[in-house]
Parts: C-alpha cells; structure tokens; sequence
C-alpha cells in the first residue's frame, strides 16, 4: 500500500462499550479531498473525530508516519484543523480574531498580538475566503453563508496538513455550496489533505477525488466517485438509484429514487 | 506585495487597537485608585484626601493614623479585593459557559461558601482555628460550582444553568436557616444572620491576612486561563481542536471560583450580584472577547463594591445598612434587566 499522510489500520472506536466504529483501514494521501459519506446513523462524524484524534480509538492511526495518539494535544491541534457541524461563536467576536483563532496552536493566543508568520496566515486564510471587507465586523451579524466562510477561514488559518469538515454545507444554498466545496479543494490543491462528511451524494461526486462510504462503522467502499457511489453501493449501503451523467470530465450523480 | 501590505495594515490596526485597549483599563484602574482613596477619608470622622495620605504613610496625628491604617484601610483592601475576584469570577463563568447570565451569585456559590461559613461558626471552631472558616467556606463554594458544572454537561442552556443554580443556592440557603434554627443561643443566631447580610465594617487587618492569599491565589488561577475563554468563544469541540483542554479549564475555573469567592464570603458575608454585573458593564467599554473581558470586570467589581461601601457610610440611618443588602438592591432590578434582554434565549428552553 503507498505511504499515506494520513492511514488508519483497523481503527475501532467504542462509545458506551459499544463499537460504532469497527476495523476500518485507510491510507489517504496529501492533496486528496475525500469525501466522507454514509447513511445516517453510519458513524461519519465518530470516524472523523477519531481520524483528528477527538476521542480515542484502538488500531493504528498515523499521521506522517507518527501514531495520533503519540502527539501532544498542541501537536496534534496543529496537524488537525476540524470544524465541527453546526460550527458557533459565541460571543459578537470581530471577523478577523475568530480567523486568527486558527493560529492557537501555533501558540498565537492573542489575536491582538500576532507575530508576523501569524498575522500572515491569518491574512492568507481571509483572503482564500473573501472575507476581507469584513474583517472588523461582529461575526453574530453575519448571514449563514458568511459565518460559514468566517468558520471556514478559521479552519484554514491552521495551516494543517489534515482538515477535516464535518457537514460544512449542509445548511447553505446552492451558490453556497459549491463556493465552500471549491475553496476546501483549493486547498487540496495547495497540498491538503481535506476530509469532508456531506450527506450530498452529488457533491461528493463533483468535488471528491476519493470517496469513502461508511456502513454501520465499517468502510463499505473506497475508491474514485464513479466507483464507490456506483449503483451497487448506491443501492446496497444508500437504498437508492440514481441519475448517472458526467460533465467537465466529472461523474454527475443525482440521487433518483429509493429502492 | 499587496499581502504584505494587508498585514502592515492589520498590524497597524491591531497596534491602534491595544493603545485605545488599554484606555478603559487605565480609566477604570484610576476609578478604582480613586474611590479606595475616599474610602479611607469617609466616615464619622472626614479627612481630607492630604490628610488620609499622610496618615497612610505613617504621619499626621495618632488618632488620623489608627482611623486610616487600622480601622479603615482594611476594609478599603477587602473592598477592593473581594469586589475584584468577584467581577472576575463572573467574568470567567462567562466565558467558560460561553453564556452572559453566568455568575458566582446565580449558581449558590456564595451561598454554599456562606453554609460552610456558617457551620464552622456555630460549631465554634472558627474560634479555634482562623484559618478553618476561609477553607470551610472554599470547599463548600468547590462543591456547588462543581455539582453545577456536572448538572450543566457540555452545552448547557441558560434555563438549566439558573434552575440548577436556584436549586443549588436555596439547598444551601435552607443548610444555613437549619444551622440558625439548631443555634445554641438567640444571640448566635443574630450574630450568624447578621454575618450573613455581607458588611465590611469593622474588619482587621487579620481579616485581611486570612482572605486576601486565597482571593489572589483564586484570581491568578482565573487570570491563567484567559485565552482559553477566548478559544472556547467556538465551542468546546472546536476549543479541543486547536489544543485547549476542556475538562483541565474547567477544573481549574471551579478552583479558582471557589477560591475567591469562598475567600470572600469568608469575611464578608454574602455579597452578591458584582459578579453578575461586573462583566455587564465592563463589556460596552471592551468589547466581547471573554479574555480581554476579566481583568475589566475585576476592575468594575473592585469599583463597584468600594463605592457601595462607601455609600452605605453615607446614607443617612440609625443602624447601618449592610454592604450586601445595598449591592442586591441594585443588583436585582440589573438581573431583571438582563433576563428581559436574554427572553428570547430564555423562553427558547433548554437548548
């Protein structure tokens, strides 16, 4: 198997004695987004927060050909940005400080005193998200789509290795979407590993470069779009058919019908 | 070039921004500087400013020096310092529960600190040993914080955060009227009630000795974790995320909270709602960010409570009005204030 950024060996995580996730292998390399998918109730966000090592897990997970488990919870803050679902802030914080958040692993607490590698990687992440024009304003008065590119430019300003997205789309429109999901592949592109649990079968589709589909904690497929949402797992793991097409060299999947 | 540029100028920005930061801090410092100077001029005998600075420093006439070094530098001191943790504890409970109706009052730590308090009185061992009542009063004020934080869970709602600390506080209140009703004598028992309405008057410099340690030691403990109430302004989850340890800052808020207030309530009494109000009024002069909110709030409490103390001095009365019973006056109708504006996170439930 070629050396992964990021590679599971029979990873098991038990909540309440009970295993939701049981024996899922994986190796995932740099520059990869890789959607993560699944019925509900399959174990996503469980798997992705035992990939950034969040809660705990049996089996072998290495980053960098590190074990997760090894790594100090700063180490492991800086090899990991997550952004969890239904990202908040709680407090009428300006644009700017939440982004700058992103810089608290790297030991910039303060947002009103970034060193300079700091302060530019804040700038970088604001940019990548257009969020420039509003960097002083409280981040509670933002739109949806705002917050979640605010919440985004957060995740980015890590500067991880490994981002990992727990629905980061669910709740925007259209316009939206395809924005966060592009901007999450830049970032690929830029030589990320970006990992992105989406209920969008469609989405997955045109943005993935690799898919992974969870079934009852166990890794179902991986492989290519065309291949791990092909209409056997469609309708082994997912009860559904759908419309197959393709444009711009991309599989287009559009769920059809229950079955 | 242009990336440069963007940073230069958020440099800048960020440079305008601590120099007019620290105004309010600077203002507020002055604030507190200047009421504890009345402080020691006002009370049945008046001195002036020149006068109690004099005596401060060893000169003026024996009579000016024990009325300003013994008898009312203390109490200045206590004001200041149990206003100051006060503030800051609310300010902390802020920013851990990520909620603005958090406070020391709201969850019966004082009161549980006033229940500890009060059994070590009346089992007389406060008598015994000084330093049994101040720690009585810590533990207890531990064990209801930290009953409340393991009630409240990881994303508690404003309605279970206030009916969890209703509950806690009348458990405590109903301890302290079932040690009054047990009181060997009448006079005990007005002694205990009396201690209970929260004054400063009459208080030594042993009083000082015995609660100032575990007030500073309580809001080093705060002061320590101020950026991680910054990272937790996104969540317990996303805190982890980049590296804060959630279950450590909890912890270590719950010491600290006791610490203070429990040293506090030690020579005080009950004096409540500073720590409610402190953050309130330090916010429109600061801004929301939970770690630049607690030094400010300690500031405003400090302020606050001086200038109560003060005013109780002042008010016209046969028998003086307690210290505790002016900062709930003015406190109550504030919380009333506060639960008008959260109504709609209110009556949205537990969620």
């Amino acid at each position: 198997m070629s050396a992964g950024l990021l590679t599971a060996e029979r990873l098991c995580v038990a909540i309440g004695g009970r295993d939701v996730i049981t024996d899922v292998s994986f190796a995932l390399p740099r520059e990869n987004l890789v959607a993560l998918v699944g019925p509900n109730g399959a174990g996503k966000t469980t798997l992705l927060r035992a990939m950034s090592g969040l809660v705990a897990s049996r089996g072998v997970l290495t980053v960098d050909g590190t074990p997760v488990a090894s790594l100090t919870a700063r180490d492991r803050a800086k090899k990991f940005a997550y952004l969890p679902q239904g990202h908040v802030v709680h407090w009428p914080l300006p644009v700017r400080d939440v982004v700058a958040l992103g810089r608290y692993p790297h030991g910039a607490v303060d947002p009103a005193r970034l060193s300079r590698p700091d302060a530019e990687a804040v700038e970088r992440a604001m940019r990548a998200a257009d969020l420039d024009s509003l960097a002083d304003r409280p981040v509670t008065e933002l739109s949806g789509g705002e917050k979640s590119r605010v919440a985004l430019a957060r995740m980015l300003a890590v500067e991880a290795p490994v981002m990992l997205a727990d629905e980061p789309v669910a709740s925007l429109d259209p316009y939206f979407q395809i924005e966060v999901l592009g901007l999450l592949q830049r970032a690929a592109r830029g030589g990320a590993l970006v990992i992105v649990v989406t209920h969008d079968l469609g989405l997955a589709a045109r943005f993935a470069d690799r898919v992974l589909v969870l079934r009852d904690g166990r890794l179902a497929m991986d492989g290519p779009p065309a291949e791990a949402l092909g209409p056997g797992p469609l309708a082994d793991v997912f009860r559904i058919s759908a419309f197959r097409g393709g444009q711009d060299g991309q599989p287009v999947i559009v769920p059809w019908a229950a079955v | 070039m242009k990336a440069t540029e963007a940073v230069r100028t958020a440099g800048v920005t960020a440079l305008v921004a601590r120099a007019v930061g620290r105004a309010p801090v600077l203002l507020l410092g002055g604030l507190v500087v200047l009421l504890f100077l009345l402080s020691l001029g006002i009370g049945p005998v008046r001195l002036s400013p020149d006068v109690v600075a004099t005596a401060l420093f060893g000169g003026g006439s024996e009579e000016q020096r024990i009325i300003v070094q013994e008898i009312r530098l203390p109490r200045a001191v206590l004001a200041v310092a149990v206003g100051g943790v006060l503030g800051l504890s609310g300010a902390a409970l802020q920013g851990l529960l990520r909620n603005p109706l958090a406070a020391p009052e709201l969850f019966g730590a004082p009161q549980a600190a006033a229940l500890g308090a009060v059994l070590v009185i009346a089992t007389g061992l406060a008598d015994v040993l000084s330093f049994a009542l101040p720690l009585a009063a810590i533990v207890a004020a531990f064990v209801s914080v930290f009953v409340l934080l393991v009630i409240a869970g990881r994303n508690a709602g404003l309605l279970l955060l206030i009916l969890a600390g209703l509950a806690l506080s009348s458990l405590a209140g109903a301890g302290t009227a079932l040690t009054m009703n047990l009181a060997p004598n009448p006079f005990a028992a007005l002694e205990i009630s009396f201690w209970l309405l929260g004054s400063l008057e009459d208080r030594s410099i042993r009083h000082v000795a015995m609660a100032l340690p575990f007030i500073l030691a309580g809001g080093a403990i705060l002061l320590s974790q101020r950026h991680a109430f910054r990272a937790l302004s996104l969540g317990e989850e996303t805190a982890e995320s980049l590296g804060v340890d959630v279950s450590r800052l909890r912890l270590a808020v719950i010491l600290g909270v006791a610490l203070g207030v429990g040293g506090s309530v030690a020579v005080s009494g009950t004096i409540g709602f500073i720590g409610l109000v402190g953050p309130h009024l330090a916010r429109p002069l600061v801004g929301w960010d939970p770690a630049r909110l607690l030094v400010p709030s300690a500031l405003v409490g400090a302020a606050l409570l001086t200038a109560a103390d003060i005013a109780v001095r002042l008010l016209p009365s046969t028998n003086s009005v307690r210290v505790g019973v002016l900062t709930a006056l003015i406190g109550v109708p504030f919380f009333l204030y506060l639960i008008v504006r959260e109504r709609r996170a209110l009556s949205g439930g537990v969620g």
